[in-house]
C-alpha cells in the first residue's frame, strides 16, 4: 500500500462522516463559485469586441431627461460613429405588476438600431417585417418563449411613465447570447401617441467604428454638447451598466462578505471533521509511530487528509455549481441585471485551490495534536 | 420518562471543541441571514416610516412614480380649493406643488455615481413633512438658488455641506442646511424651491407631483377619493403612506440573493451539524444503551439527542445575533425600484429579524440532529453494550 492510497482511503474510511463533511463544504463551494461568477461577469469579464465599440450617450445629469432628435445627426457626423439609435426606456407593464413580469421595454428606430446592436440575431424577413409595422415589436426569444408569444401575436403593454398603452405586434424575434429578455418597438409610435414626446429620445447608442476610435469619438462628442442646454455623457455599454449595479449599493463588500463567512464556514467543517477523525484513531497514530513513523510523516498525513476531503467536497460543489448557476442567470436577468455567468476554467480552478488551501490550513491543528501525541498515552487510550 | 437537560449541557461541556465549531459554523450561516434580513427590515422601515397618513399624495392618472408624473400647473388651484384640506400656519390650505428630478452624484468613497432624488417644494413642503428636523444651518428661502440635504446625503457624497455649492440644472446651488428625516424615505434627498428647480430644468408652467395635508384621516380618504374621482382633473390621488409601502419592491434583489445564498448556507450547516451529533451518537454508544437498560424508553433517548442538536444550534444562533449586532444602524444604500435614485437606509436587527434568526438556527439543528438522534434511539442494546 502506497502512503497516497493509505490517506485516501483513511479519509473515506468513515463513509458517513467523510460523506457529511463532503457535502457540508460542497455546498459552500457552490456558494463560493456563484459569487465568484458575479464578480467575474460585472468587473473581470471583458465584453465582446463588438459590444466594446458600442458607447451610450445620455444626460449628464439624468437619465430621466430626455435628449433632443437633432443630437443625432450631430452625433452621427462625429468622425468614428458608424450608427446611432435612439433608445427610451418606456418602462411598463405587462400583464400586472409582479417583479417576475418586469422585462425592459424600449422604443426604438428599427430603420438603424440593429446596425448598432450587431450582436442582436434577427432574421432578415422578420427584420423587414418589424421596420414596416409601426405597431410591431421586437422580442428576445427567451422572453418570447416565457409568454409563448409568436410571430404576429397582439399584446399590450400599459404605460407607467409615458400614458399611453401601447398594443404591438410581435414581428421579431432575436436570439443573444447571453439572453438579454428585451422589448423593442418603433419609437415613432410612442410619438404619435404622445405629441409632446415627439423629437426627443432617452439616450443614444452609437457604434464606433473601431476600439481604439472610442475614447477619442467619446470625448468629441461630449465636447460638442458642452455649451448646449443639454450636455451628455458618453461611455461604454459596460460602464453604463455597471452604474445600475452600482447603484444597487455596495456590491464589491457584499460578494466579499458572503465569501469570507463561506471560507470560514469551510474552514470550520473541516477541522471539525478532522479533529473527530483523529480523536477516534488516537490509538492508531500511537501505532504508527511505534512502527518509526516520524513526527513529520504523521502530521502531513493527516493533513493530506483534510486536503482529500476539501479537495473532494469542492469537486461535487463545483460541478453542482455549473447547472445551479446557468439556471440563475435567467432569474437575475428578470431584475434588469446584465449577468453573464458561466463556470469557467479559471473560476472552477480558484474555486478548487481555495478548498484546497482551506483543507491546508483546517488540517493543521488536529494535525499538530496528533503528531504531537505520546505513544504511551495513545496506546493506553481507550475509545 | 424524559433524560433531564442537564445531562445534555454537561455532554456539550465535555466535548468543548467539537460544540463550539459547530456553533459558530451554524452562526456564521446566521449572521449571513440577520445580515441579509436586516437590510430588508431597515429597507422597509425606511419606505413604511416615509410618508404621513394625512398627506394626499397627487399623480398624472396612471403614473406611479412622482418622477413619471407631471400636470399643467393650472390644474393646481382645483386641488388647493378642495374640502378637507388643513390650514397652514399662515391659515391658507396646506398644499405644496412639488417638482422631482434625479440628478447623478460621486459617492464620496469613489464606489460610482449615484442617482439622487432632488426636490422643489413650496413653502408648506416643508410643513407637511413635520419628521424632517433641521439640525445644521437653516432652511432654503423661496426664490433663492439654495438647498438643503439630507444628513445621509452629507455624509455619503462630497460638495454636500453647509457653504459648498452643488451643481446642477443650470448652475450652481449653495447648500444652506442640513436636515434628519428620521431613517425615511427623504433622508436620500436634496430639497430646493420650486420654482427655481422647475426654471433650472425648464418645467415651467408643471407640476410633478402635488401634496396636500387633509384635516383627519375619513376627510384623507375623501380627499384621496375626490382627486381621482374628478373627470376633469385626470389626477390620481394617493395616501402618502401607501406610496411609499409599495416601494418596499426595492428589496426584492436582496431577498432573492438573500433566499439563495441563506439556504445553500443553511443546507451546508445542517450537514456539519449531522456530523457532530452522529460523532456523538457513535463515541456515546454504551452510555446510550446503559440508559435503555436503567428504563429509558426510545422516545425520550430521540428527544433528548435532538434537544442537543437544538442547544447546539440555539448556541450558534445566539452567538451570531452578538456578532451582528455591532452593525445595527449601519447605513447603506441600495437604488430604489420606482425612482430608480438611491435609497439610504440603515441596517435593522429588530425582534423580528432576531426571531426569524433563532428559528432558522433552530431548523438547522433539528435537520441536522434528527436522523442521528434517530440512530442513537434505534441502536441494540446489548452490541452497544458490548463495543
Amino acid at each position: 500500500m502506497t502512503l497516497s492510497s493509505f490517506i485516501v482511503r483513511n479519509a473515506f474510511r468513515n463513509k458517513r462522516r467523510s460523506m457529511l463533511t463532503m457535502l457540508s463544504i460542497s455546498f459552500s463551494l457552490l456558494l463560493l463559485t456563484l459569487m465568484i461568477c458575479i464578480w467575474r461577469s460585472f468587473y473581470v469579464d471583458q465584453v465582446a469586441p463588438e459590444a466594446a465599440r458600442r458607447v451610450i450617450i445620455r444626460d449628464r445629469v439624468s437619465l430621466a431627461f430626455f435628449l433632443p432628435a437633432y443630437y443625432r445627426d450631430k452625433i452621427r457626423a462625429v468622425p468614428g460613429v458608424v450608427a446611432v439609435a435612439p433608445i427610451t426606456w418606456f418602462g411598463g407593464r405587462y400583464l400586472d405588476d409582479r417583479p417576475e413580469h418586469f422585462f425592459a421595454q424600449l422604443a426604438t428606430d428599427p430603420d438603424e438600431y440593429l446596425k448598432v446592436a450587431s450582436d442582436k440575431i434577427v432574421p432578415p424577413d422578420q427584420l423587414k417585417a418589424w421596420q414596416q409595422d409601426r405597431t410591431g415589436a421586437l422580442v428576445d426569444v427567451t422572453l418570447a418563449n416565457k409568454y409563448h408569444w409568436k410571430i404576429g401575436d397582439h399584446i399590450t403593454l400599459q404605460g407607467t411613465i409615458f400614458a399611453v398603452n401601447p398594443e404591438l405586434t410581435i414581428r421579431a424575434i432575436y436570439h443573444r447570447d447571453p439572453p438579454q429578455n428585451g422589448l423593442y418597438f418603433h419609437t415613432k409610435y410612442l410619438e404619435e401617441a404622445l405629441p409632446w414626446f415627439k423629437g426627443q429620445a432617452g439616450w443614444y447608442s452609437a457604434q464606433i467604428d473601431s476600439a481604439d476610435n472610442v475614447g477619442p469619438a467619446s470625448k468629441q462628442i461630449d465636447d460638442m454638447f458642452r455649451n448646449s442646454p443639454l450636455q451628455t455623457k458618453t461611455e461604454s455599454e459596460k460602464a453604463f451598466q455597471l452604474g445600475f449595479v452600482a447603484s444597487l449599493g455596495n456590491v464589491k463588500a457584499f460578494i466579499l462578505g458572503i465569501c469570507g463567512a463561506v471560507a470560514f464556514a469551510i474552514m470550520l467543517v473541516s477541522a471539525n471533521t478532522m479533529a473527530m477523525s483523529v480523536r477516534s484513531r488516537t490509538r492508531e497514530v500511537a501505532v504508527l509511530k511505534t512502527l518509526g513513523f516520524t513526527r513529520r510523516r504523521v502530521l502531513s498525513i493527516f493533513v493530506s487528509e483534510a486536503i482529500a476531503l476539501a479537495l473532494a467536497g469542492g469537486i461535487v460543489g463545483v460541478l453542482v455549481a455549473i447547472p445551479v448557476i446557468a439556471g440563475l442567470t435567467h432569474s437575475f436577468i428578470g431584475f434588469g441585471i446584465p449577468l453573464d455567468m458561466h463556470v469557467k476554467a479559471p473560476t472552477a480552478a480558484l474555486s478548487l485551490l481555495v478548498s484546497l488551501l482551506l483543507g491546508l490550513v483546517s488540517g493543521c491543528l488536529p494535525a499538530y495534536n496528533a503528531s504531537r501525541m505520546n505513544i504511551v498515552d495513545g496506546l493506553r487510550h481507550i475509545g | 420518562m424524559a433524560i433531564p437537560i442537564s445531562y445534555n449541557v454537561r455532554n456539550l461541556k465535555l466535548r468543548k471543541g467539537l460544540t463550539i465549531m459547530t456553533a459558530l459554523g451554524i452562526a456564521l450561516t446566521v449572521t449571513t441571514a440577520i445580515f441579509l434580513m436586516a437590510l430588508l427590515a431597515g429597507l422597509k422601515r425606511a419606505f413604511v416610516s416615509s410618508g404621513n397618513p394625512l398627506n394626499v399624495l397627487v399623480l398624472r392618472k396612471g403614473s406611479e412614480a412622482e418622477l413619471s408624473g407631471g400636470f399643467d400647473a393650472s390644474l393646481y388651484p382645483t386641488l388647493t380649493s378642495l374640502p378637507g384640506i388643513a390650514k397652514d400656519s399662515h391659515g391658507q390650505p396646506m398644499t405644496s406643488g412639488e417638482w422631482v428630478v434625479v440628478i447623478v452624484l460621486p459617492r464620496k468613497d469613489g464606489t460610482g455615481e449615484v442617482n439622487v432624488t432632488v426636490r422643489g417644494m413650496m413653502p408648506d413642503g416643508l410643513e407637511l413633512r413635520p419628521t424632517a428636523k433641521l439640525i445644521e444651518g437653516r432652511w432654503f428661502q423661496p426664490g433663492q438658488r439654495e438647498v438643503v440635504v439630507s444628513k445621509s446625503i452629507r455624509d455619503r457624497f462630497s460638495h454636500a455641506n453647509i457653504g459648498d455649492t452643488m451643481e446642477f440644472g443650470k448652475g450652481k446651488w449653495q447648500v444652506v442646511g442640513v436636515f434628519d428625516a428620521g431613517g425615511s424615505a427623504y433622508e436620500s434627498e436634496v430639497w430646493g424651491d420650486v420654482n427655481q428647480m422647475a426654471t433650472d430644468f425648464d418645467r415651467q408652467g408643471g407640476f410633478s407631483s402635488a401634496y396636500l395635508r387633509a384635516t383627519d384621516p375619513i376627510a384623507a380618504d375623501a380627499l384621496k377619493n375626490r382627486v381621482s374621482d374628478d373627470q376633469r382633473l385626470k389626477l390620481e390621488g394617493v395616501l402618502e403612506t401607501d406610496y411609499y409601502a409599495k416601494q418596499t419592491s426595492s428589496g426584492a434583489p436582496i431577498k432573492v440573493i438573500g433566499i439563495v445564498v441563506g439556504v445553500i448556507m443553511a443546507i451546508g450547516s445542517s450537514f456539519a451539524a449531522m456530523n457532530t451529533m452522529y460523532a456523538a451518537v457513535a463515541y456515546r454508544g454504551r452510555e446510550i444503551a446503559t440508559l435503555r437498560v436503567i428504563g429509558f424508553s426510545r422516545p425520550s433517548i430521540l428527544t433528548s439527542f435532538v434537544f442537543e442538536s437544538l442547544l447546539i444550534a440555539l448556541l450558534g444562533a445566539a452567538a451570531g445575533i452578538l456578532l451582528m449586532l455591532p452593525f445595527n444602524g449601519m447605513q447603506t444604500g441600495t437604488s430604489n425600484a420606482v425612482t430608480f435614485s438611491e435609497v439610504v437606509f440603515s441596517l435593522q436587527i429588530t425582534w423580528g429579524v432576531a426571531l426569524a434568526a433563532v428559528a432558522f438556527a433552530l431548523i438547522m439543528g433539528l435537520v441536522g440532529g434528527f436522523a442521528p438522534a434517530w440512530h442513537a434511539a434505534r441502536q441494540n442494546i446489548l452490541s452497544a453494550l458490548r463495543s
